[in-house]
């Protein structure tokens, strides 16, 4: 069955890491829903977080391809119920006075952050899971988005874990 | 502290002494001036210019693929590095050590579409195993060390070293590092001690076993551990085109090669297996047939030290990573600590059903008054065999007839190209394999649409006189894809009849030499002539037309559906 997932991939923080993880994917058919790419708290790695859409012996290969990538220090493979995900929308929207009481009412009620403010544009951040932020794009869709731009998800294992995370080695 | 300063050209020569590089293959060209004036001042390698860089590559393979030491080629920038991209995905895909070294425009000027630019390090990034992009002369040295460490361990393969011009010329002091660091690359040699446990008491209990050698045997140099374990075990032996020689075509548990081209033996012992111990081989669809239909009753066990190889296209049920040699030695020792016997009675009926199977063979076709292709493969063979030299071949029928008919005692002595199957592979690789071999004659089985390829490397052979036997079966036709045509595109010959130039003399204007054979009575002498000549031959086998391959697997087939002539299916 194919279905979203969430993958975790350390790397040496080197010149055309990214390519290659790119690379990979589209040399052998795999696709990105998502991904991004920062430094870890150690600059000489980072971290990318990438989700696809594969099912179950798909997303094995792909864990395993990723492992063969010389700068690819650790791959893991996060499941839903493991883990902690994260991902960050910015929305500029159309709002004129007759409606806007109703859509700072609607940005209150989801927690979203009003960053900017125009006489005709609101900019506002959201933040939760991929599926709240669309839920409230889905919800303020009728104002007229003008904008919107989401970071693809981060994510990191709940509580104690890290046992996903296998070490070259360890296969 | 070693505090002489010394250029980047003369650092990356020095490091590839260090490497026990003595043979390069090569080409210059302007931005890897510098390296070849470095090049000419010294005496401690020997550099051997090709005819074109495709060459290169293809000969840094075939010494490696018989040397087992990491081949080294070195080209220019640009169109002189493109060139390589074929060498670099053959040996990619068949798993050969290399470095190549390519030059690359000035660091300041990469970028900016300077004269001789190309995105190297871009373009081989999906058909090697890692590239390095150079900027810093002082990184040179620990690059290079890098280069030939992932190149030569793991699953092996093609390392790109992208050097620019500057960093040829810039100085630095050096020091050859004695271990790499890479925090992303630890390949597992050991194997599993509790897997290969229970893979050993899957084949105790196995009525049906079968044994798959592949090319990861020769890789790990495991022929001597895989004999012992069959001979132990009692398993009958296929191999893969890659596997030739890991398991003695001679000793009565060899069923030979398996797959498209397969024998048929060895093709229904491996679908009618209720264990399959698969050795260092990929699976690839040359070997499976239909994956759906492939073996369906067997379980499977699998080696190989490259995780991806593992339940890709075939599941198995008992994986291990791991070095073979590592992997069967563990095993021998596990078996020798065992009070388990082998019950032979067991397997009786599956042995009775390999010596049925062993008696269906491939029916001799007809041919016209013209030599057979089997003909003269058969006695080539037989002439050759006292001397076990390397065999090489390009592409196609040529080549399925050799890794049928050639009998093969030994690895290290089939050189072709498996994964990624490159017309024009063959020659350059052979004369690759004559400098591993210390200039003994090479035989390169050729078809006449794959020796026109490279053939520009009959004057590299005139010039350091490389005994490169070539023997083209020459059919007038690109035979392996005039079979598919006639079988299944209703004999629509498009493209591939195929004309030929007077290859005697074209052989002589090169100042090799040439041979031209028609008669059955006429192969032997010509090939007593061409042992005797000192330099490449070309013997051109004017040969039937329309000879066809078999046993033959139609693409998609269950592999046990085997074509054993033309009347069949």
């Amino acid at each position: 069955m194919t279905i979203n997932h969430t993958i975790s991939v350390l790397v040496s923080n080197e010149v055309g890491v990214l390519s290659r993880i790119v690379d990979l994917f589209s040399g052998r058919g795999y696709n990105i829903e998502s991904l991004t790419v920062a430094p870890t708290i150690d600059s000489i790695y980072s971290r990318v977080t990438i989700v696809t859409p594969a099912d179950e012996d798909v997303i094995e290969q792909i864990c395993k391809q990723l492992n063969r990538l010389i700068p690819v220090i650790k791959v893991a493979h996060l499941s839903v119920d493991e883990a902690i995900e994260y991902e960050i929308g910015l929305i500029k929207v159309l709002v004129d006075d007759k409606n806007k009481a109703e859509f700072l009412n609607i940005v209150a009620q989801a927690k979203a952050t009003i960053m900017d403010v125009t006489d005709k544009i609101y900019t506002v951040k959201i933040d939760g899971t991929e599926k709240e932020v669309q839920t409230f794009a889905e919800l303020i869709r009728g104002y007229g988005i003008k904008e919107f731009v989401r970071s693809g998800k981060v994510a990191i294992t709940k509580g104690n874990q890290f046992s996903n995370f296998k070490n070259k080695k360890d296969e | 502290m070693n505090k002489v300063m010394y250029t980047g050209a003369e650092i990356l020569l020095k490091s590839l002494i260090e490497e026990g590089v003595e043979e390069v293959f090569g080409y210059p060209g302007g931005v890897v001036l510098p390296l070849y004036d470095a090049l000419y001042v010294q005496n401690d390698i020997k550099h051997y210019l090709v005819r074109h860089e495709q060459a290169a590559v293809h000969a840094a393979e075939g010494f490696a693929r018989v040397s087992g030491k990491a081949g080294v080629a070195i080209v220019t920038s640009g169109p002189g590095a493109c060139n390589t991209i074929t060498g670099l995905a053959n040996a990619y895909y068949d798993g050969t050590p290399m470095v190549l070294i390519t030059g690359q425009v000035n660091s300041k000027l990469i970028g900016g579409d300077a004269f001789q630019e190309a995105d190297i390090v871009g373009i081989t990034r999906s058909c090697c195993k890692h590239n390095y992009l150079v900027k810093d002369v002082k990184d040179l040295a620990r690059v290079v060390k890098e280069a030939f460490f992932i190149a030569t361990t793991g699953k092996k393969g093609p390392v790109v070293i992208d050097i620019p011009v500057d960093v040829f010329n810039a100085k630095c002091t050096f020091n050859y590092p004695k271990n790499v660091e890479l925090v992303g690359y630890n390949p597992n040699y050991k194997g599993h001690p509790l897997q290969i446990h229970k893979a050993l008491e899957a084949l105790f209990d196995a009525k049906r076993p079968v044994i798959i050698s592949g090319g990861g045997v020769v890789a790990s140099n495991a022929s001597k551990e895989l004999i012992e374990l069959a001979t132990k075990l009692h398993i009958p032996v296929v191999h893969t085109l890659m596997g030739t020689g890991t398991y003695p075509d001679s000793l009565e548990t060899s069923l030979g090669m398996m797959g498209m081209h397969g024998n048929y033996c060895a093709n229904l012992a491996v679908s009618n297996a209720d264990v399959i111990f698969a050795i260092g081989t990929r699976f690839s669809d040359r070997i499976t047939g239909s994956l759906k239909k492939f073996a369906r009753d067997a379980q499977v066990i699998h080696v190989d030290i490259d995780p991806c190889s593992i339940s890709k296209n075939v599941k198995a049920g008992i994986p291990i990573v791991g070095d073979i040699k590592n992997v069967l030695t563990t095993m021998l020792h596990q078996l020798s600590k065992s009070n388990h016997k082998i019950n032979l009675e067991l397997k009786n009926k599956w042995f009775n059903d390999i010596a049925e199977w062993k008696t269906k063979v491939a029916i001799p076709q007809k041919t016209s008054g013209k030599l057979s292709a089997l003909t003269v493969l058969n006695s080539i063979q037989k002439f050759i065999e006292p001397d076990e030299p390397v065999v090489a071949t390009e592409v196609g029928q040529h080549q399925m007839w050799t890794a049928q008919n050639f009998k093969f005692n030994k690895p290290r002595k089939l050189v072709t190209s498996g994964g990624l199957g490159t017309m024009g592979f063959g020659f350059p690789a052979a004369m690759g394999a004559a400098v591993a071999n210390k200039n003994k004659y090479v035989i390169n089985i050729a078809g006449d649409g794959s020796i026109q390829m490279n053939i520009q490397e009959l004057m590299t052979c005139v010039d350091y006189g490389f005994k490169v036997i070539n023997c083209i079966i020459n059919n007038g036709y690109l035979g392996m894809v005039r079979q598919w045509q006639e079988k299944i595109y209703n004999a629509h010959y498009s493209q591939t009849k195929i004309s030929s130039p007077d290859f005697v003399k074209l052989a002589e204007s090169y100042g090799a030499l040439g041979i031209r054979v028609t008669q059955e009575d006429e192969i032997i002498p010509a090939l007593k002539r061409a042992v005797e000549f000192e330099g490449p031959v070309l013997i051109d086998f004017v040969c039937e037309n329309f000879e066809m391959v078999y046993p033959w697997v139609l693409a998609g087939d269950s592999i046990d559906n085997v074509l054993l002539s033309r009347e069949d299916g």
